[in-house]
């Protein structure tokens, strides 16, 4: 039965967080130092430690002190920042620092899948159509380059083109919060451009192999046979098939976006939640990691459940397995 | 293939038995042979690099090095400098020479890459062998701390790491191998499966063979063709894994040069026309392309199943 299949799935995906979650907690709590001492910062004389820890729970055990922890984040609750603390001032809670980087993030991730998803199925199809030719060669040359390159590389070379020789984007991507419009688009243009042609050349790689395996399929063979012209062929019987393998790899790669956006938040200063987790790795702020952390795994696992989704979905064995 | 003559010791090419199966030779498309250059002239200069480099990674040049003849200029500019025949490839942000770090670098970057990917498939391989060996309690338990892991993704896990114990070359080797030893134990698993239940093996059960000679005579000859190509990719991605990591100030420590972070550092000069931060990009795009393009070679020549089995 359908449901089934899907409840099983949704049944991993919750368990893989769970695991994941204690890899995290498990990964940022081998450091000696713990929340009550970046509370106190300089203020911390034993007495006053001893006595934070026993208020926040840090005296209790490991195992404890994870499911106080995921607790916490259950409800919404995300910890104490370093930042901020300082001489006699507690740090800034994490869930207001994190809500106006996350929203920056997902208005850029929008933009490249707005943007890569139609763009890059119609030139993996197009190239599907037409393999062997010149126009499928220089494609694939240069999305195999393309994938094989670092996101940097991709950056540094559009900064080149756009911001320094034609000078038409700026070469960083400040916001303040209010632009609008015209600003707002320039601002976002070259982070967007960057990771847009990172992930359309996985797409278009992809859906190119997957078209062209269903393209191997008897019934297509058949199809052929019957004198179904080509364009048809793709269009009615690959292409229904493939859709379901399609969406499978849109949601892997948007998936792959994660790291593609540590590295262009980066690269273009825009301040997004990957920009806030690199700050908070090389301040070793804690917390702030294992937050942000949570949230971008959190991310991936759904975005692998989609995939897994889309492929039970468009495949009648795995929807009515016997 | 050699064949050892009992009687007299000596060597026969396999081939001239009267019963050999057609030899067959891996014939590469001209891309192929282009990546196979690129990647042999990268891995000499592993070796030669820090000898033909004209300076020393760390050095900053010498100011009167700068100085034109006959002019009575007396500080010249040393950083961000064009190509000339002081700095063949110009000067970095604080007056290097580029050509010499990124000659030094490829023994980083590479090195470091190498040794982590090769880590990675000690220990995937010997696990993923293992459970597709040992099966029942032993596979469940890798598989599913495989799963997980797998399941974060791997620059997160860098992150996380790192913010936690700080970033020196042997923790970013072991960091990295292990990362990568998951997708390594996945591919391992499903190839040594494959063979596990094949009827080869069944014979060599049946005749009494021990399990170290299944493994070492049955299945690690019929895995390795497919796990060298995928050695390609998993190289590539550790070289982008690694330069990126130095590339967000978080992997490789400076005055070490490493291309990732050499990009990095001398961004900044893009503006005023540096070629410094070009040259170690084209570097990383070089060398991971060519291996790339020489994977793509071996595996559109092999049935094409074998690059679909590693997505």
């Amino acid at each position: 039965m359908m449901p089934r299949a899907i409840l099983h799935r949704t049944g991993v995906g919750i368990a893989t967080m769970f695991v994941v979650s204690i890899l995290i907690f498990i990964g940022t709590s081998v450091l000696p130092g713990d929340v009550a001492q970046i509370i106190l910062g300089q203020m911390a004389t034993p007495e006053s430690l001893a006595a934070l820890r026993a208020k926040l729970g840090l005296d209790q055990p490991a195992h404890i002190r994870y499911f106080l922890w995921l607790g916490d984040l259950l409800t919404g609750d995300l910890g104490i920042s370093k930042a901020g603390s300082g001489a006699g001032t507690v740090g800034t809670a994490i869930s207001t620092m994190i809500i106006p980087r996350m929203w920056n993030t997902l208005r850029l991730a929008g933009m490249v899948a707005v943007i890569a998803i139609p763009l890059s199925m119609t030139v993996g199809l197009f190239t599907a159509m037409y393999p062997g030719t010149r126009l499928d060669r220089v494609v694939t040359f240069s999305t195999l380059s393309l994938i094989s390159v670092p996101e940097f590389f991709v950056a540094t070379f559009l900064v080149l083109i756009f911001a320094v020789k034609l000078h038409w984007l700026p070469a960083i991507a400040y916001m303040s919060g209010n632009e609008t419009g015209w600003q707002l688009i320039k601002a976002l243009a070259m982070p967007t451009l960057t990771l847009v042609i990172v992930v359309s050349s996985q797409i278009i790689r992809m859906t190119r192999a997957t078209v062209l395996n269903v393209m191997r399929s008897p019934y297509i063979e058949m199809a052929i046979l019957k004198g179904v012209p080509r364009n048809r062929i793709i269009l009615r019987h690959a292409l229904f098939n493939a859709i379901g393998p399609i969406v499978n790899v849109i949601a892997l790669n948007l998936a792959y976006l994660i790291s593609g956006v540590v590295i262009v938040e980066t690269i273009f200063a825009y301040p997004g939640l990957a920009k806030l987790m690199i700050d908070a790795v090389q301040t070793r702020d804690l917390p702030l990691v294992q937050a942000c952390a949570m949230i971008f795994c959190a991310a991936y696992i759904i975005l692998l459940f989609f995939a897994d989704l889309a492929s039970i979905l468009s495949n009648p064995r795995l929807r009515h397995p016997k | 293939m050699l064949v050892r003559d009992d009687k007299t010791g000596a060597t026969t090419p396999f081939e001239e038995l009267p019963d050999a199966p057609p030899r067959r030779r891996l014939k590469l498309s001209w891309s192929g042979k282009l990546g196979t250059c690129v990647v042999a002239f990268w891995m000499a200069i592993i070796f030669i690099g820090p000898t033909i480099a004209p300076y020393h990674e760390a050095d900053i040049l010498d100011e009167a090095l700068f100085i034109e003849p006959g002019s009575n200029q007396l500080y010249p500019e040393t950083d961000f400098q064009g190509p000339s025949m002081v700095a063949y490839l110009g000067t970095d942000f604080i007056g290097r020479d580029t050509l010499s770090r990124t000659l030094w670098g490829a023994r980083t970057t590479i090195g470091i890459s190498l040794v982590a990917t090769v880590l990675a498939y000690l220990v995937g391989m010997t696990l993923g062998i293992a459970a597709a060996v040992g099966r029942g309690i032993l596979d469940m338990t890798l598989s599913r701390v495989n799963d997980a892991l797998l399941s974060i993704p791997s620059i997160m896990l860098g992150l996380v790491v790192i913010a936690a114990i700080g970033s020196t070359i042997p923790i970013l080797i072991v960091l990295t191998g292990l990362i990568y030893a998951a997708s390594v134990f996945r591919i391992a698993r499903a190839l040594g499966q494959d063979v596990m239940v094949s009827d080869f093996v069944e014979a060599a059960r049946v005749r009494g063979e021990g399990l170290w000679w299944i493994i070492t005579r049955e299945i690690l000859p019929n895995v390795a063709t497919p796990l060298a190509t995928d050695f390609g990719l998993r190289f590539v991605y550790v070289i982008l894994f690694i330069s990126s990591l130095s590339f967000l100030g978080l992997g490789v420590q400076p005055p070490m040069a490493e291309w990732g972070s050499m990009v990095k550092e001398n961004l900044a000069g893009l503006p005023y026309g540096s070629i410094a931060p070009l040259v170690p990009a084209l570097a990383i795009a070089t060398l991971t392309i060519s291996i790339n393009l020489i994977v793509d070679d071996i595996s559109a020549h092999s049935g094409g199943n074998l690059a679909k089995r590693m997505i």
